[in-house]
């Protein structure tokens, strides 16, 4: 059985815009071992977000193969990439994404409930988790009264929180000030070494792609 | 958890929960208002008929048991024939003349009435000359009239010459001959009282009248079966326009969440996509937004409730002469259901809406 736990070949998505096809990917194979921690790089319109989407199951693929996890993507119904999302992958926002009516807590714990484990207490990995983020002492918090990098943080607790396989993080650091960014992405690294999290990140940055394994550039709706 | 965020919701909107819920409060009172108000009056009307104190109600050929007006009826019947009949100890005659909207002056033989009824005096006492009227104390409290004041109806001044307790068949009493006499109406009544040397041997007795030659087509009940002819089902008209009033309500109760919801989805729209992002499904989506709606419904339903115990002490304090109202608890279920489904149907749309949206295009939303 093969390692990969992300193998995507011939992977092509065509928006339809009005009355014209436009193709954001364009046939893209990549494999992700488990465990790793892959930097997605490339410009503004390279397709970079729509590999995250389409990995992350919130869309499907126009055509070609996506394997997550050994789930085949290509006949899932919304049903089904629903339960994706639940089960086997995390996400993490540039713009943090947090419910703004609830406590970091309450975020956390929402991602729990979808997930299937509403009303079961957190585990004591899971703690140490949200001390590693040092986030443990904000919980109560709502997200305005948090800093951007704490939302971060949070948000990155409230993906983990299912023991997803993959943790999709899209421009996790790029609303963030450099010491915030610093610290999201020693979290990110931490998370892949200490827990064997696989990740695949996002980013426009080259000093935060230099944190993953690494890194591959889209270009065109194409891998270079 | 979806309870939490459910309350969170509604908490962090506070202006537009607590409008969105009065507008449902609103419905509700109006609803429980017009029939209160329905219902009071009927109930008015059949404390005020059990109040002449009579056993026996007789009214002409082709007259409505509930007609505000109509003379149709001999009074001479009264010493020729009801008297005489075996068990009626008294016997009188009232002419109901109609004065404007619904309401009504009531033309009796004093001395006859005061006998059957038990009219207590609460100021002043019996009319003495032509024009002058007995009042009871609701009209006089709405109208601020005491003894000695002159009221106008019929294109007439009349004097008040005495205020009665409520509740002894009519508001006004007027001399039974004047009022004949100003309504082209002479020697005619509207409806004749009995009273009987024993309640019990009541349907006896109508039995007996109504077997007897020269009433066929007489209307003949029981105090109590003349009062249940009181009711909202035999009021012309008024079951439909209780119908009308719910369907408006439903209507606005409807439009109102509608409303609501319709902004709330397009303002939740990113909050919407992470909640996909998380897991939930449509069904999660719908389920959240139902729930919300279900709180506004409820919460409405009970401002509506009470707004409507301050409703009920408005119209009972300010205009009881002329309306009456009571609380309908029985009329609470009924409504909260209606206020539940309107809420629940001007949530759907915005709910599949929302559950159709595309978590992506979602996320995207600013």
């Amino acid at each position: 059985m093969s390692n990969d736990i992300i193998r995507i070949s011939g992977l092509k998505k065509v928006y339809r815009v009005g009355d014209i096809d436009v193709p954001a990917l364009r046939g893209v194979d990549l494999n992700v071992a488990r465990g790793e921690f892959l930097s997605v790089v490339g410009p503004s319109g390279s397709g970079k977000s729509t590999l995250f989407h389409i990995v992350g199951g919130l869309t499907s693929p126009t055509s070609g193969t996506v394997i997550i996890d050994g789930q085949d993507m290509a006949n899932l119904t919304d049903l089904d990439r629903t339960r994706l999302r639940r089960g086997k992958v995390g996400f993490i926002f540039q713009k943090y994404n947090l419910l703004p009516t609830l406590s970091a807590m309450d975020n956390i714990l929402m991602a729990r409930h979808f997930g299937g484990g509403n009303g079961q207490p957190l585990s004591e990995q899971f703690n140490d988790l949200l001390k590693l983020l040092g986030i443990h002492h904000r919980l109560h918090h709502k997200p305005r009264a948090l800093s951007g990098g704490e939302q971060q943080r949070v948000a990155i607790a409230r993906a983990l929180v299912n023991r997803p396989a993959i943790l999709l993080a899209d421009e996790p650091t790029g609303n963030l000030d450099t010491e915030n960014s610093d610290r999201v992405l020693s979290v990110l690294r931490d998370l892949n070494v200490k827990l064997g999290q696989t990740i695949l990140m996002i980013t426009h940055n080259p000093e935060a792609a230099a944190y993953g394994h690494r890194t591959v550039t889209m270009r065109d709706g194409r891998l270079k | 958890m979806i309870n939490r965020l459910v309350i969170e919701n509604l908490k962090h909107r506070r202006l537009r929960t607590t409008l969105s819920a009065l507008s449902i409060g609103f419905q509700v009172t109006m609803i429980l208002a017009v029939v209160g108000l329905s219902r009071g009056m009927l109930q008015d009307s059949q404390n005020r008929a059990r109040g002449a104190g009579a056993d026996i109600f007789v009214k002409p050929p082709a007259a409505s048991a509930i007609s505000l007006g109509g003379a149709n009826m001999p009074e001479k019947m009264i010493p020729a024939f009801f008297i005489q009949q075996p068990h009626v100890v008294r016997a009188a005659g009232s002419l109901i003349q109609p004065i404007g909207g619904i309401s009504t002056v009531t033309g009796v033989q004093f001395d006859d009435f005061a006998a059957m009824s038990g009219i207590r005096f609460i100021e002043g006492g019996k009319f003495r000359a032509k024009f002058d009227v007995v009042i009871d104390e609701y009209y006089a409290e709405q109208n601020k009239k005491k003894v000695g004041d002159s009221i106008r109806f019929l294109n007439t001044a009349w004097r008040v010459t005495g205020i009665i307790e409520a509740g002894k068949l009519a508001r006004i009493i007027a001399p039974l001959a004047t009022l004949q006499e100003l309504t082209s109406n002479t020697g005619k009544i509207s409806q004749v009282l009995l009273k009987l040397d024993n309640p019990k041997i009541t349907p006896s007795v109508i039995s007996a009248l109504k077997n007897t030659p020269g009433l066929e087509g007489y209307s003949i009940y029981s105090v109590e079966e003349f009062v249940s002819m009181f009711s909202i089902d035999n009021v012309p008209g008024l079951k439909a326009f209780i119908y009308v009033i719910i369907g408006l309500s439903v209507v606005i109760g409807f439009l109102v969440v509608w409303l609501t919801m319709y902004t709330t989805v397009l303002e939740r729209t990113r909050e919407i996509g992470i909640l996909k992002a998380l897991g939930a499904s449509p069904f999660d989506i719908i389920n959240l937004l139902f729930r919300e709606t279900l709180i506004l419904a409820l919460v409405g339903w009970a401002a509506g409730v009470g707004l409507s115990y301050a409703a009920n002490a408005a119209i009972n304090g300010l205009v009881r002469a002329s309306l009456q109202s009571v609380i309908v608890y029985d009329w609470w279920p009924t409504v909260m259901a209606i206020a539940v489904f309107a809420s629940l149907l001007g949530a759907a749309w915005p709910g599949l809406r929302a559950a159709k949206q595309d978590a992506i295009e979602a996320l995207a939303y600013e």
